[in-house]
């Protein structure tokens, strides 16, 4: 039993990293309707900034605080995300403001590619580090109900406070400022939203700017887990099949799908893999999604898609 | 007014409730339309006269009644097999193929009569060809009788919107259908381009014989044209009969006017 | 002036429905394929045809076969790499343990592999669009990447996890040297492109562009989505499954999964973007563009005396994709086809503006 329930355990953080992209995505889809695939490159460029910043700031300044160093870091990842958000609305999104959902797609492509590239050649493509002080000590939880208790990283549980606690900023966000009421208004009805006067350009700024600051901190905790290197974009990819489950409007559909996809490949992987040769974490998300997709295309939480004449 | 004598009932819709979630948009309708003849659908904007087409045509499934064509009834058919009973559409707002020329747009109409296979078609030499150029023939002939000959390999979206109109009954034609239902055909169409357009609708009917049904809301039109005219108003039938019979129906003028207070 | 369509009157609908109706483009395209089959193979140097000329026939190939699915019939697809892969490694089974099997039919038979798989993933095409339907491809993709590289029955139990082939020949024909390997994918590739022209303008191909265009109204005019959807599945899987097994056999000779990756899939998506979506011309314009771009980022900082190393290149050749993606779907969406065919439209009216 202890096993299995390190493993879960284990799905459920990893599953949270994956809420935590997936939750980009949808942002993005609700307020404006494009399906964002650079969503993972943005993880990385951000990840990226983070940690050469932590790099270059106490060279520059001379200042050694690893908590104001890390602070300002951050800061300025935040800047860069929103100037990010900035230009590929002025430059992109603007520009293909009538087309259909398949042109837009293909665009986001094109953003990842041009983000992949570019932060490399700004950032650097070696594996960088980022220490923002996370304890990286595992723990013993459950003494008393499992014998020996369970075995948990105290990483993965820290990373999972700060995910819930980030969902929850945002569902205040969305619920009570105007901003966010605002922000969902555009995502209901675009044309009736323009209507009664709120800008649309700005508030898909601010939308792209907000899924910038959540790839931002996904890619924190997990460049602290794993280390910042170019296959997180690829992980970053993972994001899709969660918000397949999830449905694509759907912010707890995100945190939920993300949590079922983590726990299923990791239980998929020590149970069904032995049997089929290992490694089968590379296409278990994809391929329930696809199961999901045949059934049930709006996901568990999403809208039905009526195709009206 | 048709030409030929209307014959018997070749179109029998019968009780069509339509519901969208909570909103009905028609209620327990019936009608029925009899074969060679002109039939209008009109009422005020909302009535439920696109949804009806809609439930003719295969678009809308209705959760109650049924509808007859020449006595095959169905109600839970899909559009592609009504199209292969013999109903063509036009659409109120267009639903031409943006990325293709009038004369693809009209040849598409010609895809339920083209037979060769798939490896015939990647030969072409030959049987693909040969039919190719014979259903090209038919085509060019509605090209000339809607008098778009110059317009054939122009991108459809390029095309003024008067023009579009005739292309999407062109490709209506190409099915030859025996029951024609165009949805508002003359919106936002001049007076001359209204009158080429009636010209048309009473061409094919002459023509062709074909039954048409359509929705309009310019009452010359309608008058002028029809043999017989169905009233809705919030989804239910208010008037059925000739164009002078409805025009002096009561409840037929207060659901446009209003009733005096 | 010399481009002049004067005095060419068609007299029959077969004569206004040619692949290339007007003279000057008959006589161009006779030129290209005289020097493309004689000449080329006659001087070229061993470099051009290995490196450059080869690899984007068979990259053209892919990308025509992509194009059917994605610019013809508006299916999105982000794992042809996969279906590449299935071509191949198909072909290489029924190589390797059929006794006797000729070339020829072991890349038709690796192409009728991915036929079936492609039809088969084509399926949740026809209840989702546009983001489901790419997720859905992605799935075949990855399970590729993984069913290559795991299931020994696939490699014929190579313990290296890569598999080769040898010594190719056509009705015995040995195929060896990079000039045969050429002329051989340059025939394979003119089949095709005039298979796959003769079915873009027929009605199978109207049928394509009008689920694109608008499918509701398809459906409204009899075409079957299911039939058209899965046709153009099968279609784009045959010819990227062939592609494939050419890939593998004359262009790498030996391959491990790794050569049909997800970066494959985006790099012919590209191809088919940039190139123009919905043209068979196109497909090879982008697939030409691709293959020189990295060259020429190479080259061009030596010629203007600027190196830099090579990560900068292909970081930059990241960078400049990206940004030309974006740039010809703001710009001209029709990509480098329709500039080629507006360029054309200039030059009947040359040396006059209008």
């Amino acid at each position: 039993m202890g096993p299995f329930l390190e493993t879960l355990f284990g799905g459920l953080m990893v599953g949270m990293l994956y809420s935590l992209i997936a939750l980009g995505f949808v942002l993005i889809y609700k307020a404006s309707g494009v399906f964002n695939f650079a969503q993972g490159a943005m993880v990385l460029f951000a990840a990226l900034a983070m940690a050469r910043f932590a790099e270059w700031i106490p060279k520059l300044t001379g200042l050694n605080n690893k908590f104001i160093d890390n602070t300002i870091a951050f800061m300025l990842a935040v800047l860069v995300m929103i100037v990010l958000a900035w230009l590929i609305q002025k430059l992109v999104l603007g520009k293909l403001v009538n087309q259909e959902g398949i042109t837009l797609l293909m665009a986001t492509l094109g953003i990842t590619y041009f983000l992949e590239g570019s932060g490399q050649a700004l950032f650097g493509n070696d594996i960088y580090k980022i220490d923002i002080g996370m304890p990286k000590d595992p723990v013993f939880i459950f003494e008393k109900t499992f014998e020996g208790g369970l075995l948990i990283n105290k990483e993965d549980l820290y990373a999972a406070v700060i995910a819930a606690v980030l969902v929850a900023l945002l569902a205040l966000f969305f619920q009570k400022t105007a901003t966010g009421r605002a922000l969902r208004a555009v995502a209901d009805d675009h044309q009736a939203a323009q209507s009664i006067g709120i800008p649309l350009d700005r508030i898909w700024v601010i939308v792209w700017s907000v899924a910038g600051i959540v790839a931002l901190v996904a890619g924190v905790i997990w460049g602290s887990k794993l280390g910042v290197q170019f296959s997180l974009s690829l992980v970053a990819l993972k994001a899709l099949p969660v918000v397949i489950l999830g449905g694509l409007t759907s912010i707890p559909g995100a945190i939920i799908g993300g949590l079922i996809i983590g726990v299923g490949e990791k239980l998929s992987e020590i149970y069904l893999g032995p049997h089929l040769g290992g490694g089968i974490e590379i296409w278990f998300a994809y391929v329930l999604a696809l199961a999901f997709l045949l059934v049930r295309p709006q996901g568990l939480f999403g809208e039905k898609i009526i195709d009206r004449v | 007014m048709a030409a030929r004598q209307a014959g018997d009932v070749i179109l029998d819709v019968r009780n069509i409730s339509l519901r969208f979630g909570g909103v009905k948009a028609l209620s327990d309708i019936t009608f029925d339309v009899r074969e060679h003849e002109i039939r209008a659908i009109i009422g005020p904007n909302g009535a439920g006269k696109s949804s009806m087409l809609n439930c003719i045509n295969g678009v809308y499934q209705p959760q109650e009644g049924s509808i007859s064509l020449r006595g095959k009834t169905f109600s839970k058919m899909n559009s592609h097999q009504v199209a292969e009973m013999g109903v063509a559409r036009t659409f109120q707002n267009l639903a031409l193929f943006k990325g293709m020329s009038v004369l693809d747009n009209i040849m598409t109409g010609r895809n339920l009569k083209m037979k060769t296979n798939i490896f015939q078609q990647a030969l072409r030499w030959g049987a693909a060809e040969r039919e190719e150029t014979a259903h090209r023939r038919v085509v060019e002939g509605i090209i000339d009788f809607l008098e778009i000959q110059a317009y054939r390999k122009t991108p459809v979206g390029k095309m003024p919107y008067g023009l579009q109109k005739r292309v999407d009954l062109g490709r209506a034609l190409a099915m030859e259908p025996q029951v024609l239902l165009l949805d508002e055909p003359m919106a936002g169409m001049n007076v001359e381009e209204k009158q080429d357009m009636s010209r048309f609708i009473l061409d094919v009917n002459d023509e062709f014989g074909t039954t048409i049904v359509l929705i309009e809301h310019d009452m010359g039109v309608v008058m002028d044209i029809s043999d017989r005219v169905v009233v809705l108003d919030y989804g239910r039938k208010i008037g059925d009969g000739s164009p002078d019979e409805v025009r002096n129906n009561p409840d037929v003028i207060s659901a446009y006017l209003g009733t005096v207070h | 002036m010399l481009y002049r369509e004067n005095g060419q009157f068609k007299t029959s609908y077969r004569g206004d429905q040619q692949i290339f109706p007007i003279v000057q483009d008959r006589i161009a395209i006779g030129l290209l394929l005289l020097v493309a089959f004689i000449a080329v193979p006659l001087a070229a140097d061993e470099y051009l045809l290995r490196a450059i000329l080869i690899p984007f026939l068979i990259l053209s190939l892919a990308a025509l076969g992509l194009n059917i699915l994605v610019g013809y019939c508006g299916q999105i697809s982000l794992g042809t790499g996969a279906f590449m892969a299935v071509g191949a490694y198909a072909a290489y089974n029924f190589m390797v343990r059929i006794d006797g099997m000729p070339l020829l039919a072991a890349l038709l038979l690796g192409g009728l592999t991915s036929t079936v798989v492609g039809v088969l993933f084509g399926i949740p095409s026809l209840r989702i669009k546009g983001l489901y339907l790419a997720v859905a491809t992605l799935a075949a993709q990855f399970f590729a990447d993984w069913a290559f590289l795991r299931v020994p029955y696939f490699t014929n139990n190579s313990s290296s996890g890569s598999v080769s082939v040898a010594s190719l020949s056509v009705f015995g024909i040995p195929i060896e040297s990079p000039a045969s390997r050429y002329v051989f994918c340059l025939a394979i590739v003119c089949v095709f492109a005039l298979l796959a022209k003769n079915l873009v303008r027929g009605h199978l191909g109207r049928e394509w562009m009008a689920i694109r265009d608008m499918d509701v109204a398809a459906e409204v005019i009899g075409i079957r989505p299911v039939y058209a959807k899965l046709t153009a599945f099968a279609v784009s899987s045959f010819i990227v499954g062939v592609a494939g097994a050419l890939w593998g056999f004359v262009y790498l000779g030996s391959w491990e999964p790794a050569a049909f990756s997800i970066d494959r899939s985006f790099q012919l998506l590209f191809m088919v973007i940039i190139g123009g979506l919905g043209s068979i011309m196109g497909s090879f314009f982008g697939a030409a563009f691709i293959v020189l771009l990295p060259l020429f980022l190479n080259s061009v900082p030596r010629w203007l005396g600027i190196p830099i190393s090579v990560v900068t290149a292909s970081h930059l050749e990241f960078m400049i994709f990206g940004a030309l993606i974006v740039f010809f779907l703001i710009v001209e969406p029709h990509g480098l086809a329709r500039l080629w065919s507006t360029g054309k439209e200039k030059l009947r009216l040359w040396p006059f503006p209008h």
